[in-house]
């Protein structure tokens, strides 16, 4: 055969954005309705891939808020009162809708949040339907949870999440909060509250009592607003541990329950004898998964120096076939950071590695022209003492640090103000298990990273904040135990 | 009987007097430490890798260059006992020209057979560019006495042969006899001659372990083959995603420490024109574009041929035709 000289180049191959139909605007879902904010004020929301406006979305105010906090009381005097397998009915209507229009949400998040299709169509969605699946199982089980023999609601939940899992992180707080009897409130963070608007016609198409679930969207006015209000009985918020000590300080001292789930800076441990062709997809998994926004996100990559240069070697060949682009596009690994502030937080802190005399390593990788775009990046030659291997930066940044013993590995894992996440590399399964017993991280994963399940807790140590999510850990933090 | 690389190297330098290796194979117990010094594999990841590289969506022009790229990868196959000269020299003519509506198709890589039919296939084939291969050394269990095994592949080079496809003795790797395994790939290299290109074949569904694979893998490259192949398409478990991504894994590493380039064979369930892409997808990504080219990567198969050319015909006239337009055989 003729020697070609093309190489085998993968043509676009971009998911249609005809499935999925964006209004030009948008109101806040209280008691069942969509409703315009009372003051009228509204705020845009962008495709931080293509800086393109998607869409108009209401602005709450107090008095917003408000009343959907009324909304969700008045519908807490019926919604626990039905039996568990009612409730259940509902969440597994829901589950099978999100299943049904999952490709539809799928492009919708990728369009809102510039994370990869590939990603929402293959991590973000299964695990939303799941997470409903699992804790619609629940509803008619509380008695056997562990928590007595009829463990009541807490009541109003008001939830706040954030932009790097939006529909995944509201999966997270709706479904337990229904399943155990509660009603909510939940405001999405505000560069990404499509798809929990989407969510609310989910809610409508299952024919969910009105008021069991209102979204008010809006910034941190209205999340303050929200934590603050009396009418609410349980707060949980996942974001940053900044925003999380304001909303400890407001909760302190009134009858509120909190759940926290904040910032992390994970250690991913390699070992010498660590397979080393997985452990480089772990590391590469680890760090640009959503484009290293993920606030369990293995950023902090400790390597045994024994290993060091090989890993390396290996690690950069790799991150060099990572294809950055439209998010749109089936093929892309890599898709937008989700904000322009967003993308210059990373960028100053980048900045700063490498002004610290950290080495920064970047492959060759064009960067489009429209949008908020990072390439994926290593520093090496990493200490303790670098800021980049302390502060998490919440971009697809890898810091490189070394270690030579597993009590040195150890040691520099826990030496950080977080404590949500690890990863252990090694075929050694005994070194896995003293490992992960000392690790002071609310999941240590073993020859993996990121992995989620609906039946695994999910939480942290120190300023990782409080409480779990998901399994029958999470179920306590909406029951009165 | 000669332990070490033949005497004059064929044009791809022999493996076993690359740089920092070749005393790996000095006795029993080095290689045994070098083989089992290599990185693990873990089975969870490494599928897991293979699946999520099967989901690349390869369309339009990608998607024409990866089936005429495939087409022109395989190595046509038949290993029957019923194989006759008639049915050897029809596949030959389809080797030559797969799909005779269209003359741009490209021909395969080569025709594979038994010993005894290589003359008849070298006649079909002759002139063509399409090479013959043979799998000599008592396919497909490699059970009988070395000299059996390689008076088989000097029968198969003496008729013609261009290719050797040689089984490797799984009972004495999984006995742990590695030197034994080595020295009969060294000998058989070494019957090959400078003339013929020798694929080795580990059967990896009876090797059962990843790890075990990835050793297979660098037993054959040190000892000296061309190609590395995953199986006889006669086992219940053959080419899979999986245990080609890590043979790609192995001749990807193998190079960079040694500067020796090997190829890459899966052989035995591939039918589809996907599944074919989802391979070409693997070689892309793991071992890079200079395996994409049939002198270094090749598909054992005998059904994938026609839905690639049923697929390629698709894409060319915008319908699908159906069997009875690609030829039985």
């Amino acid at each position: 055969m003729e020697k070609r000289t093309s190489a085998f180049e993968y043509a676009p191959a971009p998911e249609s954005r005809a499935v999925v139909d964006i209004a030009p605007s948008y109101g806040l879902f209280i008691d069942g309705e969509f409703a315009e904010a009372a003051d009228g004020k509204v705020f845009k929301t962008v495709s931080p891939a293509t800086e393109e406006v998607l869409s108009e979305v209401a602005e709450a105010g107090e008095a917003d808020v408000d009343r959907a906090v009324r909304a969700a009381r008045k519908a807490f005097e019926t919604w626990p009162a039905l039996p568990g397998a009612e409730r259940a009915k509902y969440l597994f209507r829901i589950a099978r809708i999100i299943q049904e229009r999952g490709r539809e949400l799928a492009v919708l998040e990728t369009l809102d949040n510039g994370k990869p299709i590939r990603e929402t169509r293959d991590a973000d969605l299964p695990l939303v339907a799941a997470h409903f699946f699992y804790h619609a199982g629940w509803a008619d089980k509380l008695s056997h949870a562990g928590y007595g023999p009829d463990p009541r609601p807490l009541g109003v939940a008001g939830q706040v999440i954030p932009w790097n899992f939006p529909l995944l992180m509201l999966a997270w707080k709706v479904a337990p909060a229904l399943a155990t009897g509660n009603t909510v409130v939940l405001k999405p963070a505000e560069t990404t509250p499509l798809s929990a608007l989407f969510f609310a016609d989910v809610c409508r198409q299952a024919g969910l009592p009105k008021g069991v679930v209102n979204i008010v969207t809006g910034d941190g006015r209205a999340g303050a607003a929200l934590v603050a209000h009396p009418g609410v009985d349980k707060v949980a918020f996942t974001g940053s541990t900044a925003v999380g000590k304001q909303i400890a300080r407001t909760v302190a001292g009134t009858r509120k329950k909190l759940t926290l789930e904040l910032g992390g800076k994970g250690a991913n441990i390699v070992f010498d004898d660590a397979p080393l062709d997985q452990a480089v997809e772990g590391i590469v998994n680890g760090i640009f998964f959503n484009q290293g926004q993920v606030c369990c996100a293995g950023s902090r990559l400790l390597v045994q120096e024994s290993v060091h240069d090989e890993v390396l070697d290996a690690l950069k060949r790799r991150v060099s076939t990572l294809r950055l682009g439209d998010p749109l596009d089936k093929n892309t690994d890599i898709g937008a950071i989700n904000s322009a502030q967003q993308l210059a937080r990373i960028t100053e802190l980048a900045d700063r590695g490498e002004a610290e005399g950290a080495e920064r390593w970047s492959p060759a990788c064009e960067l489009p022209e429209q949008g908020y775009w990072f390439a994926p990046t290593l520093f090496t030659n990493v200490t303790q003492a670098h800021t980049v291997a302390r502060d998490e930066i919440f971009g697809p940044v890898l810091s490189v640090l070394t270690f030579r013993t597993p009590d040195e590995a150890v040691a520099k894992a826990n030496n950080t103000p977080y404590g949500l996440s690890a990863g252990i590399w090694t075929e050694k399964g005994s070194r896995i298990l003293a490992v992960a017993n000392r690790l002071r991280a609310g999941v240590v994963w073993s020859n993996t990273f990121n992995k989620f399940d609906p039946t695994s807790p999910f939480g942290g140590y120190k300023e990782s904040g409080f409480g779990r999510e998901g399994g029958r850990h999470g179920l306590e933090a909406y029951l009165d135990v | 009987m000669p332990t070490t690389a033949p005497a004059a190297p064929a044009p791809d330098a022999s493996a076993a007097s690359a740089p920092g290796l070749a005393d790996v194979t000095a006795s029993d117990s080095t290689l045994r430490r070098f083989l089992h010094g290599l990185p693990g594999v873990d089975a969870v990841g490494l599928e897991a890798r293979a699946a999520s590289l099967g989901t690349r969506s390869i369309k339009t022009t990608a998607k024409a260059y990866a089936l005429d790229l495939a087409i022109s990868m395989v190595d046509l196959t038949t290993l029957e006992g019923a194989d006759t000269p008639g049915k050897v020299r029809a596949l030959g003519a389809k080797a030559v020209r797969p799909d005779p509506t269209d003359r741009a198709t490209p021909s395969t890589a080569a025709v594979c057979v038994y010993p005894d039919m290589v003359p008849f296939a070298r006649e079909a084939v002759a002139g063509s560019g399409v090479k013959v291969a043979s799998v000599a050394t008592a396919f497909p269990a490699g059970r009988a006495s070395m000299a059996v095994k390689l008076a088989d592949v000097r029968e198969a080079v003496a008729a013609g042969a261009d290719e050797v496809d040689m089984v490797i003795d799984r009972g004495a790797f999984l006995a742990g006899d590695y030197l034994k395994v080595h020295d009969e790939i060294t000998a058989v290299k070494e019957a090959c001659g400078a003339s013929a290109r020798l694929k080795v074949i580990f059967e990896t569904g009876e090797l059962s372990t990843y790890d075990n694979i990835r050793r297979a893998s660098w037993l054959g490259m040190l000892a000296g083959a061309d190609f590395i192949k995953t199986s006889t398409g006669k086992v219940a478990v053959n080419a899979t995603p999986a245990n080609t991504l890590l043979m790609l894994e192995a001749v990807r590493d193998f190079r960079a420490q040694t500067g020796v380039q090997v190829g890459v064979k899966p052989a035995g369930g591939i039918r589809t024109a996907k599944d074919a892409i989802k391979f070409l997808v693997l070689v892309n990504e793991t071992a890079g574009e200079d395996w994409l080219d049939n002198h270094w990567f090749r598909f054992g198969a005998s059904s994938l041929l026609n839905d690639l050319l049923m697929q390629r015909q698709k894409l060319a006239t915008g319908r699908y035709s159906g069997p009875d337009y690609v030829t039985v055989d």
